[in-house]
């Protein structure tokens, strides 16, 4: 066990200095699905999963598809199809089997790690099992930091159904009251933001429209959860939207470590 | 705010000879000039002043290709869709129909039977939406009450997937 010492309060606040820079130049992950709600016995949709700036256009990095996971209509464990990976984004298909919502999943679990070792202040990137050994024994002012990460989108075909978007109760999660496939340009949505499980109140929401290639502004969206973990949209017109929200501290399932722990999904609002 | 409701429902009760009233549409499809051009998918549906979907009269899409591959084109009638199209089973009969041509049609419903079958006494109205294949979609709505005390016509004009529509209801 490695023996964290919390560092003095100028240390903490000096980390918290640097991590910021990193955050400001974080790109934006995401996946776009080619469709949301689909008819008949037999649809398909294929996916785009990227890194980038603007949205929604593939010009940085590819996401990686290790970490994609399928929830079908039933619960059941889905599968992802012909997935690839080239310069800029992956691709993947998910086939439709069952009617119903699909919820498609990019859970990470990370960890970082910034100490002093003779003087120096080095860095770390890891999982929970390599931690044990990726300390120096003689580390100072250790600082861990897990990172939650989830990526989801949905699609459904026939009617929207529920079982699909049960939260897991772990990191940062969204729990829908308006259903994410039956979004509308004229009806505000509702959606509640879940940490753990339990509402998470006071967090900002970012939403982000796409296309920012051809309009001037960014046309963003900051909102704040309510007590109760709500926020509602009010969206300024159809199209695919980018939703990002993140919370510092709460329970980290590693001891001695501060988490971070962020949500973001893609949303498509039809014409009325 | 009960009451007028109760009223309604009363009144269409004691209108018993009105069960056997009639709703006839009448619906132009235009014909355009286009390079590629494919019949539009057209859902007909009754819907309250509320618009939430009261039942679906009418489907018409490519009912004959093989494995329902045209059913992969109903969502694109988007607002019958999300109000009514997918909570039902398709093909349904008496409801699913194939597309039809340019021209004017003339589709009769009556007030005793399937589709439109009994519904409550009450103002509503009637719903057509148009998707083409390389195309646009339009919806028109015309309302009417139910049952009809004597013969009234709405109507209601199309300016791109649909021309003219009426609504005509007979005691």
């Amino acid at each position: 066990m490695i023996s964290l010492r919390r560092g003095a309060l100028a240390a903490a606040s000096l980390v918290a200095l640097l991590a910021a820079p990193v955050a400001a130049n974080a790109h934006r992950q995401w996946m776009l699905p080619s469709a949301t709600v689909l008819s008949g016995n037999d649809p398909w949709i294929t996916v785009d999963a990227a890194v980038s700036n603007d949205l929604f256009y593939f010009d940085h990095n590819p996401m990686r598809l290790e970490g994609i996971a399928v929830i079908a209509p039933d619960g059941s464990k889905g599968e992802i199809k012909n997935g690839a990976t080239g310069k800029y984004r992956s691709t993947f298909d998910v086939q439709l089997d069952k009617p119903g919502t699909y919820k498609i999943t990019n859970v990470g679990d990370g960890l970082m790690a910034s100490y002093k070792q003779n003087g120096e202040t080095k860095r770390w990137r890891g999982t929970e099992a390599e931690l044990a050994t990726a300390i120096p024994k003689d580390a100072t002012e250790v600082k861990l930091t897990q990172s939650q990460r989830r990526l989801e989108i949905f699609a459904t075909r026939g009617s929207p159904t529920k079982e699909s978007l049960k939260i897991t109760g772990k990191g940062l999660e969204l729990e829908p009251v308006t259903h994410p496939n039956d979004l509308v340009a004229g009806e505000p949505a509702t959606f509640k933001l879940m940490l753990d499980g339990k509402p998470a109140a006071g967090v900002e929401v970012e939403v982000v429209p796409g296309g920012n290639r051809y309009r001037s502004g960014t046309g963003e969206m900051k909102l704040t959860t309510d007590a109760q973990g709500a926020f509602t949209v009010k969206w300024p017109g159809a199209g695919m939207y980018w939703l990002e929200a993140g919370v510092r501290g709460g329970k980290a399932s590693i001891p001695n470590a501060e988490r971070n722990a962020s949500y973001v999904t893609t949303l498509e609002v039809l014409p009325d | 705010m009960r009451l007028p409701v109760y009223t309604a429902a009363l009144t269409g009760l004691m209108a018993t000879p009105a069960l056997a009233a009639d709703l006839e549409l009448s619906l132009e499809i235009p014909r355009l000039t286009v390079a590629e051009y494919h019949r539009p998918y057209v859902a007909v549906w009754i819907e309250n002043p509320d618009k939430t979907a009261v039942k679906t009269l009418a489907v018409w899409y490519d009912v004959k290709l093989k494995n329902n591959e045209g059913q992969k084109w109903l969502k694109d009638m988007r607002q019958w869709w999300r109000r009514a199209g997918r909570d039902m089973s398709l093909p349904a009969d008496g409801v699913s129909a194939a597309t039809r041509a340019p021209g004017k049609h003339q589709v009769v419903f009556k007030g005793d039977a399937a589709p439109l079958g009994k519904l409550p006494a009450g103002q509503y109205n009637l719903v057509v939406e148009a998707a083409r294949e390389v195309g646009g979609v339009e919806v028109l709505r015309a309302p009417f009450q139910w049952p009809p005390k004597a013969r009234a016509t709405s109507s209601a004009q199309g300016s791109s997937e649909l021309g003219a529509m009426s609504v005509t209801v007979k005691p």
